[in-house]
């Protein structure tokens, strides 16, 4: 059976350069970067070279980038480090109420030790308005957060207008740049940001590294305290085959963004269109220009997202869905509610996330296995007879 | 996954519907009463696959049984059956019986309003 994988926000494959270039740091190459003999050295030149790697993205200095764990720590440590170094200044923090939960919960955390928060809402596209976040933003402003792209829905948000906002008010700003890395052009300096996060595992490099940019003189509270690795702002011996991982990850992103991009972003306007034309009553969410290359997220009306997985699923397709069936929480993405999608529609969330290992054969076989799928769930759904029933199909 | 009885019954002797879209679930059973047996379920569902899989389960349990038997089928017997489910599941279950009773019900009432017709 084919094999289809088409859920890359929540998965990369490791690419296979990346994985020979983190192997001799899971054999030979096990030494700490902050040893002092030659075995430690070895190291830490490695953890350098993958500095610069990270530091090229994003066209910043290296002593700028710090390693961590992954998107979510990056933001937890954006959030949270900056809101406890600058509380003596204030305590209020704005970000988009579309935010990845690892923003939004650091920065509902923080409300619960007397930070408050304000979350500026989107429109029906998911777009935020800078203005909305001008008048968002007070005296005792310590932090703006609204992220580079959102990876549910795809739309690309105005970040040099949002941080120049931010900056004409004196507040430093931060991006979520998790799911735009990569993808996108996002040099730190064209943008104007003070603090931007990246994963490794949305780069195709290995799960567990991320990085958090920040700006030379902006203070962070660490979030791990112990040793004075990564400049003393986050204590912990190096995970270096990850971050190797990530520096060559990063590499690769960079030099082949463009190709990447264009190539994917063409699979995707295909299934798109193809699907838009095939399944009536479905539709794109999301802007349906300024959006990421890899994103096409759909509301199909009538039948639930988990469904549609699990039947998707036995044909070999792997994708996600927003509704809340799918989530742990049976709880229905915030996204789609932020932008205004009823509870009944959200339901119908289908999320995929094509990557750089997908053909045209693979949007073929989607576009091919969809709409009988569809059409199965259909005529299971009392809400679609309903439909039927007032006239509709 | 393979539901089995899924449709409408034109002419049902009772129809139960719960649950509603916003928590992702709903579910509509129809009924056919026949000698005091449901010689006939069906169901209409639109929930994810926990809650298509309880209701292709509970018209298997149901059909054929006698009412007071039918009455009987509890969320447990029905999460048994399927082989236990996810605790975050476990409230699909609840729909599936509710919505049988529902319709069984539904058929009760309607046999009340015909005996106080004719009686």
């Amino acid at each position: 059976m084919a094999e289809v994988y088409l859920d890359h926000y929540a998965a990369t494959p490791v690419l296979d350069e990346v994985a020979e270039a983190m192997r001799p740091y899971l054999s030979e190459e096990f030494g700490n970067p902050s040893s002092l003999h030659h075995r430690g050295d070895a190291a830490r030149e490695a953890l350098d070279s993958a500095r610069e790697q990270v530091a090229s993205l994003v066209g910043a200095a290296p002593e700028e980038v710090m390693f961590v764990s992954g998107g979510t720590e990056a933001n937890n440590t954006a959030v949270k480090g900056i809101c406890w170094a600058a509380r003596r200044k204030g305590n209020h923090v704005v970000v988009s109420s579309i935010e990845h939960f690892s923003v939004l919960n650091a920065a509902r955390t923080m409300a619960k030790f007397d930070f408050e928060v304000t979350e500026v809402g989107v429109d029906d596209l998911g777009v935020v308005d800078p203005e909305a976040v001008r008048e968002a933003i007070r005296d005792d402003t310590v932090l703006v957060s609204v992220m580079a792209a959102n990876g549910e829905i795809g739309t690309l948000q105005n970040v040099a207008e949002v941080a120049a906002v931010a900056k004409d008010k004196g507040v430093p700003f931060h991006t979520d740049a998790v799911a735009a890395a990569g993808w996108i052009p996002l040099n730190v300096a064209d943008l104007g940001v003070d603090a931007m996060s990246i994963a490794s595992d949305m780069l195709y490099g290995p799960k567990g590294a991320g990085a958090l940019w920040v700006r030379k003189g902006l203070r962070l509270m660490p979030l791990l305290d112990g040793g004075i690795q990564e400049d003393g702002r986050r204590g912990g011996t190096e995970n270096m085959p990850g971050i190797v991982g990530m520096g060559k990850a990063a590499e690769l992103a960079g030099r082949d963004l463009a190709d990447r991009a264009s190539r994917v972003s063409a699979m995707r306007d295909r299934l798109v269109k193809g699907l838009l034309g095939a399944i009536p009553r479905l539709r794109l969410t999301g802007h349906p220009t300024e959006r990421l290359p890899w994103n096409a997220s759909f509301l199909v009306e009538f039948v639930e997202g988990e469904g549609m997985l699990l039947f998707l699923d036995q044909k070999g397709i792997s994708v996600s869905s927003g509704s809340a069936c799918t989530s742990r929480a049976l709880k229905g993405s915030h996204v789609l509610t932020a932008c205004d999608v009823p509870a009944e529609m959200a339901s119908g969330s289908l999320l995929f996330s094509l990557g750089l290992e997908n053909t045209d054969e693979d949007i073929d076989y989607v576009l091919e296995t969809l709409p009988p799928i569809v059409d199965r769930l259909r005529q299971m759904s009392p809400l679609y007879a309903k439909y039927l029933k007032e006239g509709g199909g | 996954m393979n539901p089995r009885n899924v449709g409408e019954i034109e002419d049902a002797d009772g129809i139960g519907e719960v649950g509603n879209p916003v928590c992702g679930d709903m579910m509509t059973f129809y009924i056919k009463v026949d000698d005091g047996k449901l010689s006939d379920v069906k169901f209409k569902t639109f929930g994810c696959g926990a809650a298509i899989a309880v209701s292709s389960m509970v018209s298997e349990m149901a059909m054929g049984k006698t009412i007071d038997e039918a009455l009987k089928i509890t969320r447990e017997d029905v999460a048994d059956k399927l082989g236990g489910l996810p605790k975050q599941k476990m409230h699909c279950s609840n729909l599936g019986a509710d919505a049988l009773h529902k319709a069984i019900q539904d058929y009760q009432s309607k046999q009340k309003d015909k005996e106080a017709q004719h009686g």
